[in-house]
């Protein structure tokens, strides 16, 4: 595990500046004391809900979030706080990005020519994909969500990239291959990427990733091992627990209430309000990650 | 039979057809699920049968008659991206106008918040939005749903909330579904019939 750590991302906080009534300015902050690293040769799976900033954090980490936005907290590539001068000489060839939406795609450009102006490149990762070579012909629309999607991976691996993000890259592909494109993931980071994979599809993930980070509200609420996922009991936060219960496959059973809304969070443990196990304790202060069981937990209660 | 598609013929160019002859049918009461690989045709036949695109030979009958052309389609589809199912300049409360106006009741029932309504659609996640798009697809005169991949985009817990909403409203109002999904656990859980899609021509 003393593995070489690619990419480490301490405190991040992220907060956008937006106007209120007349020429009122607030912050709102989406993500927050948010801790994640990655090692050469690793795959670590992001899961959490919608709006929990997993896509903040792939385009913090790229320096490509909107104008509007203020980032604190540090963001270390190979052991050196990545910078905007040199994220620009990294971006697209050292680190990629595989995005999550299909809208990524320039809709007046045929397939072919976005993923790489190098026609071999092209017809190798299209063979990959499975992609038949006429389709490097059409245009965006020609495809269906599954081929884009499809094209999209295609684009992010061409090159000899160190440290890819997957943002959502499997929905709209069918189980093969959905397998397939995360099989050719792990086939990168075994020779030697580290893989960030953004995903909702926690059952794919777990046959590829080694570890899971849980995302809640903007925040890591749980980073465990992969193999934890096989029983509630050796899952550490109580939102792990339900998303677990709420997979088709174990249970089916959602947890009342949603995530709260960036400008309301609460305070202390933001999950506390739909927590049947919430104490007193659990309504103020900040909660810290700490260890359990080989991976780390933000509740006090978990053990 | 409630919703049939009878030898379909579908092709985006005149070279390749992507449709050739399909012939399916839902019965009434019944819940299918459609699975089949990535660029099949699973959601080109979804729009086929919710009257979205017309197709080059083939019929669509609903309850033995033609889907109507000018008036409410009693099939309603919810799609895999609810960011380009709806209006992005338009507040929340219009985009469900389009279709219906619900009362407070079903609202909360769908677990909408009241002050979404006047929220504009970026301000929403992904699975907040897709709750508009399942109560703007359930108007009262709908009679049949088609959801292409309506819970892909969102996370397990608001997937799991969004069937159990979608389910108690068609089993309450014997409503027909089609479920485009590439999850089996899925498709078992929520379906009374699974159908692959190699199996419709």
């Amino acid at each position: 595990m003393e593995n070489k750590i690619v990419l480490s991302v301490n405190g991040l906080s992220v907060a956008f500046k937006m106007y209120g009534k007349g020429f009122a300015r607030k912050e709102l902050r989406v993500i927050s004391n948010l801790n994640i690293n990655v090692r050469k040769g690793e795959i670590i799976a992001v899961a959490g809900s919608s709006g929990s900033g997993k896509s903040l954090l792939a385009h913090a980490i790229l320096g490509i979030l909107p104008g509007n936005a203020v980032v604190s907290g540090e963001i270390n590539y190979c052991g050196t706080p990545l910078t905007e001068p040199r994220l620009r000489k990294l971006r697209g060839k050292e680190i990629a990005l595989v995005p999550q939406s299909v809208e990524y795609l320039d809709p007046l450009m045929k397939v072919g020519k976005q993923v790489s102006a190098d026609k071999a490149a092209v017809k190798a990762a299209f063979e990959r994909y499975k992609l038949a070579d006429s389709a490097a012909n059409l245009f965006p629309f020609q495809l269906s969500g599954g081929m884009m999607r499809r094209v999209l991976c295609a684009t992010a691996v061409v090159g000899n990239a160190k440290l890819i993000i997957a943002d959502e890259p499997t929905p709209g592909m069918s189980k093969d291959l959905a397998g397939r494109a995360m099989k050719h993931f792990r086939d990168l980071a075994d020779a030697g990427a580290a893989v960030i994979l953004i995903t909702h599809d926690i059952d794919l993930a777990l046959g590829y990733a080694d570890r899971i980070a849980v995302f809640y509200a903007g925040t890591t609420v749980e980073t465990a091992l992969a193999s934890d996922f096989t029983d509630d009991s050796l899952l550490r936060h109580p939102y792990t627990k339900a998303l677990w219960r709420a997979m088709p496959g174990n249970g089916f059973r959602p947890t009342a209430g949603t995530q709260p809304y960036a400008g309301s969070l609460p305070e202390g443990c933001l999950f506390a309000p739909r927590c049947d196990k919430k104490t007193q304790e659990c309504t103020y202060g900040i909660i810290e990650p700490r260890e359990v069981r080989n991976g780390e937990v933000c509740c006090r209660y978990a053990s | 039979m409630l919703l049939e598609a009878k030898n379909i013929k579908f092709g985006y160019n005149k070279s390749r057809l992507i449709l050739n002859g399909v012939n399916f049918g839902i019965d009434y009461g019944e819940r299918v699920a459609l699975i089949g690989p990535s660029g099949c045709g699973k959601s080109t036949l979804s729009q086929i049968l919710a009257g979205y695109l017309k197709p080059q030979a083939g019929e669509v009958l609903f309850d033995s008659k033609p889907l109507p052309r000018k008036e409410f389609c009693p099939v309603q589809m919810v799609y895999q991206h609810p960011e380009k199912a709806v209006n992005p300049r338009w507040k929340l409360r219009s985009t469900l106008a389009e279709a219906w106006t619900p009362d407070a009741e079903f609202l909360d029932d769908m677990g909408i918040a009241p002050e979404w309504l006047d929220r504009y659609p970026a301000e929403l996640s992904g699975g907040e939005m897709q709750r508009f798009c399942v109560a703007r697809a359930l108007a009262p005169q709908t009679k049949f749903i088609i959801a292409d991949e309506m819970s892909t985009m969102l996370d397990v817990i608001t997937q799991a909330q969004i069937w159990e909403l979608m389910l108690r409203q068609i089993q309450q109002r014997n409503i027909g579904l089609l479920a485009v999904t590439h999850s089996m656990e899925l498709a078992e859980r929520v379906c009374t019939r699974i159908v692959r899609f190699e199996e419709l021509t």
